[in-house]
């Protein structure tokens, strides 16, 4: 058995696998089919300083080894959260982490601190990357001047663990990396969904009420293996890596490219004890070549 | 209900007309406790292009063989590799899903339930209507086809109880739709539920209304995780956007938001 254990600023996790926000909901929905205490992580919902209705229906269609979703964030509100989700995930024997949005400065810092004062909440992530909100969201992780004075603010009033989650739909993203890391994040996660489209021919619509949507799934490794790969090199504060990861090898080569940790997302709906089986395929790999610890693995490409 | 993710075996593919076909599958033990409407989520093996699953009813649940039936329409390349499938293939499900249709108690009166289906949305109704005769209750068959063809297993749902039909031509039971069924201007129920194509489904439950039966009706939104986790197949419902794979597929007409 290696040694799974990876640090993310002051947060220790028991194993580098966790799970995507939008893709878990806040792991109750999981509990019948896996074991949280077996997993990294789990990346909590998206979740806003007040609630969120979310898109139109349909929200949701499937493309070429992919889907495109377009949810909108659709949450109950941090305070909901606090009062009514907290007390229930609070004892989840793995690191609960709050995904968090929101459509000025003001709203993210203010869903930060509140959330900064939940014992059981180690961390959050920051996500200046949702493609499927009209304010805020993406365009704060598209421009670096907006994503260094939101991690700035947010920073200021939130204490604990900082992810930062960035957008792949931007030109380089190792600007808005070094940009963040400049700022105090103590990591970043990327990549959050591609914008995409894909039409009715027979209705000559889109499939989507919002027209474009977030694209995920193994269509989209290629592209964030190549993100993660260019960030190792841009920053030196932890990666964790996502896009499209199916498989324990899929995983491997994320951290391979310089990721010190990873998230499954639409995975999860395909089988939803995937995380498992990843984690066990991470060990059996370090076994089989030699490796003492999965820390070694992270950047280790020959 | 806890829910469940494992292979089952293939123990019979028939095909019932052009378009649709009765897929029976087998767990090597028990089967959990499954309520009608509740469906599965099937993986569709080696079809990258298909990769989401696919969400298919409970036709009907067989604990003494531990199998269930599955009434699937071809639609696609998932539905496609699902007819392809053989005896002894495996098929991996995620079950029992969403909630069910809402179950009269058991009691001395004897109530009378009519089930409308349309297409493969007979599917869940042969489910329900054995759960009503098994509480003691009457269920009414009334089913929509275009075409005599397109009538699906009407004799094991005249084991059932009496079975009315409409065709669009007229060849087989009353021409035209299943609200223009002579029935309905001449019973009156204690209840309806309907599964099937959205226009039906609406008709059906604008005539519930306007006769105050309480109705619910089986929706089919796009699904991606099946069990709450995504919130892709949500409905606009007077409490908000409400996920169908949780708190539906069935969902009582009050609730809804349909313009009827
Ligand atoms: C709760 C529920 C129960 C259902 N029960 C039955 C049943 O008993 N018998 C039956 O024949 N069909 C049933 N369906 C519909 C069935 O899921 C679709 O026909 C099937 O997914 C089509 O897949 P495909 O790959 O063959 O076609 P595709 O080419 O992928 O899709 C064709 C159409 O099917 C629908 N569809 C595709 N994927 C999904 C999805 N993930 N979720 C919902 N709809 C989808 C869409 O309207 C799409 O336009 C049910 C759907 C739901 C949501
Ligand atoms: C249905 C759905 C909802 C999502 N919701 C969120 C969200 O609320 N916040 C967020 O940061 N990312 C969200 N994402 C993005 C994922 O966390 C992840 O970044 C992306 O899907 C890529 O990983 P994957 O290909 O493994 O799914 C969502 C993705 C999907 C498919
Ligand atoms: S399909 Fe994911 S929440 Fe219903």
């Amino acid at each position: 058995m290696a040694d799974l254990n990876v640090k993310i600023g002051t947060l220790s996790l028991r194993n580098p696998v966790t799970t995507a926000s939008g893709t878990f909901g806040y792991g109750t929905e999981y509990l019948d089919f896996i074991n949280p205490a077996r997993i990294g992580g789990i990346f909590m919902k998206g979740t806003t300083l007040l609630p969120r209705e979310g898109n139109p229906y349909p929200r949701m269609v499937e493309t070429a080894s992919g889907m495109l979703n377009a949810v909108g964030l659709q949450n109950k509100g941090v305070d909901y959260f606090i009062s009514y989700i907290y007390p229930e995930i609070k004892n989840y024997p793995t690191c609960m982490i709050v995904n968090v949005c929101g459509s000025t400065i003001e709203d993210y810092v203010a869903c930060a601190e509140k959330i900064d004062s939940l014992e059981a909440i180690p961390a959050i992530e920051l996500n200046i990357s949702c493609p499927n909100v009209k304010e805020g969201g993406m365009a704060f992780g598209t421009d670096c001047k907006s994503a260094a004075q939101i991690v700035k603010a947010v920073r200021k009033s939130y204490s604990k663990t900082l992810i930062v989650k960035l957008s792949p739909n931007v030109t380089d993203i190792t600007e808005i990396a070094r940009s963040a890391e400049a700022e105090g994040a103590d990591a970043v996660s990327l990549i959050n969904t591609v914008m995409g489209m894909a039409i009715d021919v027979d209705k000559r619509k889109p499939f989507l009420s919002t027209v474009t949507g977030g694209l995920s799934g193994p269509c989209i490794k290629p592209i964030a293996l190549r993100m993660v790969y260019q960030t190792h090199k841009a920053v030196k504060i932890p990666i964790i890596g996502m896009g499209g990861i199916a498989n324990a090898s899929d995983a491997i080569e994320f951290i391979l490219a310089g990721a010190a940790a990873i998230q499954i997302g639409t995975a999860n709906f395909i089988d939803p004890t995937i995380s498992v089986q990843i984690v066990e395929g991470i060990n059996d790999y370090l076994d089989k070549h030699g490796f003492h610890s999965v820390r070694d693995l992270t950047g280790a490409l020959e | 209900m806890k829910k469940y993710v494992a292979d089952w075996i293939v123990t019979e593919n028939k095909r019932i007309n052009h378009d649709h076909f009765l897929l029976k599958v087998a767990l090597n033990e028990s089967l959990p406790e499954m309520m009608p409407g509740q469906f599965v989520q099937i993986k569709i093996a080696d079809s990258p292009n298909t990769f989401l699953r696919r969400p298919i009813s409970i036709h009907y649940a067989d604990p003494l063989n531990n199998e269930i039936g599955l009434l699937i329409q071809l639609v696609g390349a998932g539905t496609r590799k699902l007819a392809e499938l053989r005896k002894n293939s495996r098929l991996n499900l995620v079950f029992p899903l969403g909630n069910g249709f809402s179950l009269p108690d058991k009691s001395p009166s004897i109530k009378r339930f009519l089930l409308i289906g349309g297409g493969a949305g007979v599917a869940p109704l042969y489910f329900l209507g054995s759960a009503l005769l098994r509480l003691g209750h009457t269920p009414v068959f009334l089913i929509g086809a275009k075409t005599a063809e397109d009538l699906l297993l009407i004799e094991e749902y005249e084991q059932l109880g009496a079975v009315h039909l409409t065709t669009e031509d007229g060849k087989v039971g009353e021409k035209g739709f299943v609200t223009n069924h002579s029935l309905l201007k001449t019973n009156s129920f204690d209840g309806i539920y309907t599964c099937g194509p959205l226009p039906m489904m609406q008709a059906v439950a604008a005539y519930a209304k306007s006769f105050n039966y309480p109705c619910e009706v089986s929706l089919e939104n796009r699904m991606a995780c099946g069990i709450g986790a995504c919130l892709c197949c949500v409905e606009n419902t007077v409490s908000g956007n409400r996920c169908i794979c949780t708190e539906g597929p069935v969902m009582n007409i009050e609730q809804l938001t349909w313009q009827i």
